[in-house]
């Protein structure tokens, strides 16, 4: 029997990506301290809980829930209630609130997730979304619980948070969230090193398997489903005592929609996928809707091409040396590698550009004809502009097939380089 | 009457579940675009409605539905389909975003004036002093005849008989020399095209806007869910008891508090002035299919039909 004893220093260099995390946390608000990047990333930390707790299911579990916004959802309606009962006078500080939720949601899920996890595979992805219109449903229907469209609002500084400290100011509330996220993240990671967290592997991988050995692989799924629905509801009172009101869409298809298409692209297969899901969310919320009218159609190819050609997401496609297979191809072929990224880069602009002329097209009430294409200004009525715009997508698309099927563009395995190199 | 009501609109739920059932169970894919399949339908038959006249678009629209939707087969979900089940059905979720999009960019935002054929508008026969449209009986007729074919091409023909073994057998159907993703881009086309040609009939009665494919999907995956997953009469038994429930319950202007006061239920005087039982049961009719699932689960988690779980 082996027994490996570590010193203080291995351990600490084995826990070098956390330090960095941890840093991160407790240095952003210097580098931006004013109270919309404040915002933002306190946005950032709910939405790395939420993904977080999304890939408990997707990434550890193999099941693809269409309902993850209930749990999200019932955590924010409970913060919400609870605010106002603080409000008249309940002695509890505002800083275990989020707790409350996630609480809440825990039970909302030991109670729906044992119809959920009856099934797993592709009946689960459509009973977790026939659940979650349900849910949207009734609360559509209980405005008086729910607030129907408009929301229920509450104020998150009407009492203290904790002594005499109050939530108010986007710097308290972001510490909030900060201590919040970085507890959560750790103790989701050591999730999936217990025991559970190990079984909740083998339910995705072999459930035969895990049948034989004696484990129920059902009451598994079930009871990771109930744990990740608690760090959703987590989330979600985050998101009430930082938008101070909620509505029923915090429980809509579409919001479960985006936590599952910002986890894939982050990367379902390393732990820290969800995290780099997170900042894509916010920023793509944020900023990129903000650039276009037709982010969304971006989205969804961009997660199409994603799927496709980077299973692992982005995170995963670091992870399993992307980067450094890049940077081979490049030093081997650099005119080919170059080629191809000018190619992709025509192809793309040329798509863009006509997408974003169609769109003015559509709403040229609203926006103009007028398209500023970084240095170039296109007319959405001209031909010349279609003309041209479709001859460098056409053409970049034809250069890009062409040199992507050349057989020495192909990629060599990791123990290729190694024996090169 | 509102039973005949519900009869087509179950039949219209059986257009798009069949599709979906079929796909499911010969591919293992589970299309989460379908009903953006069934949109494009409504939307393509619509505005080749426009030019050419309705009865070209029921067969024109039907047909381009299902090209593209070969087209994706081919290009992007043949991609992925050694990824397993689960990136098959993400990048159809990816898919329903980009239709989305792209039906808004095309068609724009707001419900399309969508009109029933002139020479299909009018009543069918009187019953009671209720009318029953002639257009809803053209859509009965139209499913049925749908259900007729699927099961003539399926039970009789040659390329029918490849489909099923491939269900059973595919490596066996591939060593006799038949094409297996060939087979399934025929099956996935199929399966687009039925939800096309339900878009074209059931766009003008119902409403054809981008919200469409999102409202209508939850309600055919729970159609699936109920009829047992892979079973196709299964799916035609539940879409027929769904549509015919939501269609009676919207009838019904009568609240749950009476309800249960008629079924002899004690109840306080002071519940009576609001909360969830003074709700109309009409209200609760976009409830009811997801609570039938719900049950369902709970009492015969296989479906009506389904095979004992695996």
């Amino acid at each position: 029997m082996t027994v490996t004893t570590r010193s203080w220093r291995q351990t600490a260099l084995r826990a070098g990506p956390w330090w960095l995390y941890g840093a991160a946390w407790l240095l952003a608000p210097l580098f931006f301290p004013s109270s919309f990047s404040l915002g933002l990333l306190s946005q950032i930390g709910i939405g790395i809980i939420v993904c977080l707790s999304y890939n408990i299911l997707l990434g550890q579990g193999g099941m693809l829930s269409f309902g993850h916004a209930v749990y999200s959802g019932a955590g924010a309606y409970l913060a919400i209630h609870t605010l106002r009962l603080l409000a008249d006078g309940w002695p509890v500080p505002v800083v275990l609130v989020p707790l409350a939720g996630g609480l809440a949601a825990v039970l909302l899920a030991l109670v729906l997730g044992w119809v959920s996890t009856r099934k797993a595979g592709m009946p689960f992805a459509m009973i977790t979304l026939g659940i979650g219109e349900l849910v949207w449903a009734i609360a559509l229907m209980a405005p008086s619980v729910f607030g129907g469209e408009v929301g229920i609002s509450a104020d998150r500084d009407a009492r203290p948070a904790l002594g005499s400290w109050t939530l108010g100011p986007a710097l308290h509330l972001y510490a909030l969230v900060a201590v919040y996220t970085l507890a959560c993240t750790g103790l989701m990671y050591g999730f999936t090193r217990t025991p559970l967290g190990r079984l909740l592997n083998a339910a995705r991988d072999n459930p035969q398997r895990l049948g034989f050995l004696g484990f129920d692989p059902r009451m598994v799924r079930y009871l990771a489903f109930s744990i990740a629905g608690g760090f959703a509801g987590v989330s979600g009172a985050l998101t009430a005592l930082q938008v101070e009101v909620v509505g029923a869409d915090m429980l809509s298809s579409q919001r479960a929609g985006t936590y599952l298409l910002f986890t894939v692209l982050g990367g379902t297969s390393v732990f820290a996928g969800p995290v780099v899901g997170a900042v894509l969310m916010v920023f793509a919320l944020a900023v990129f809707s903000a650039w276009t009218q037709a982010w969304l159609l971006y989205l969804g190819l961009g997660f199409g091409l994603v799927v496709m050609f980077m299973p692992g997401g982005i995170a995963g496609w670091f992870a399993a040396g992307g980067l450094r297979r890049a940077g081979w191809q490049l030093r081997s072929r650099p005119l080919d590698s170059l080629l191809v990224v000018l190619a992709a880069w025509m192809a793309a602009t040329g798509w863009v550009a006509m997408v974003e002329m169609a769109y003015r097209l559509q709403l040229r009430a609203v926006m103009g004809e007028r398209v500023d294409f970084f240095f170039w200004q296109l007319q959405a009525a001209s031909a010349t502009s279609w003309l041209l715009c479709g001859a460098a997508a056409v053409c970049g698309m034809f250069a890009l097939a062409r040199l992507l099927r050349a057989p020495a563009a192909v990629a060599p395995s990791n123990a290729a380089m190694e024996r090169r190199t | 009457m509102s039973m005949l009501n519900g009869v087509s609109y179950g039949l219209l739920l059986f257009m798009l579940s069949a599709g979906l059932t079929l796909i499911y169970s010969m591919m293992g894919v589970l299309n989460f675009a379908h009903t953006s399949f069934y949109m494009l339908g409504a939307y393509v038959g619509y505005s080749l409605g426009q030019w050419f006249g309705f009865w070209f678009a029921l067969v024109l629209a039907p047909l381009l539905v299902g090209l593209l939707g070969a087209g994706f087969e081919r290009f992007a979900l043949r991609q992925v389909h050694r990824q397993g089940h689960v990136a098959e059905l993400l990048i159809t979720f990816g898919l329903s975003y980009v239709v989305l999009e792209l039906v808004q960019l095309v068609w724009g935002r707001s419900a399309l004036d969508y009109q029933v054929p002139a020479e299909l508008q009018g009543p069918l026969f009187v019953l009671h002093g209720v009318a029953f449209p002639l257009y809803r009986a053209f859509m009965m007729l139209v499913a049925v005849g749908m259900f007729a074919a699927l099961w003539w091409v399926l039970a009789r023909t040659r390329i029918g008989w490849v489909i099923r073994a491939a269900l059973s057998q595919p490596h066996m159907v591939e060593v006799l020399g038949h094409d297996l993703p060939r087979v399934q881009m025929l099956v996935f086309g199929g399966g687009c095209a039925l939800a096309g040609l339900a878009g074209v009939i059931g766009g003008n009665t119902h409403v054809t806007e981008p919200g469409m494919a999102l409202s209508i999907g939850a309600l055919v995956f729970v159609v699936v869910v109920v009829g047992g997953v892979g079973s196709l009469l299964g799916a035609f038994l539940a879409s027929l008891a769904i549509g015919i429930l939501q269609t009676l319950a919207v009838g019904v202007d009568m609240s749950m508090l009476a309800l249960l006061q008629s079924l002899g239920v004690p109840l306080p005087a002071d519940r009576a002035t609001g909360g969830l039982l003074a709700l109309r049961l009409s209200q609760l009719a976009p409830v009811l299919p997801y609570a039938v699932m719900v049950v369902m689960l709970i009492v015969r988690p296989q479906g009506i039909l389904g095979a004992r779980q695996s």
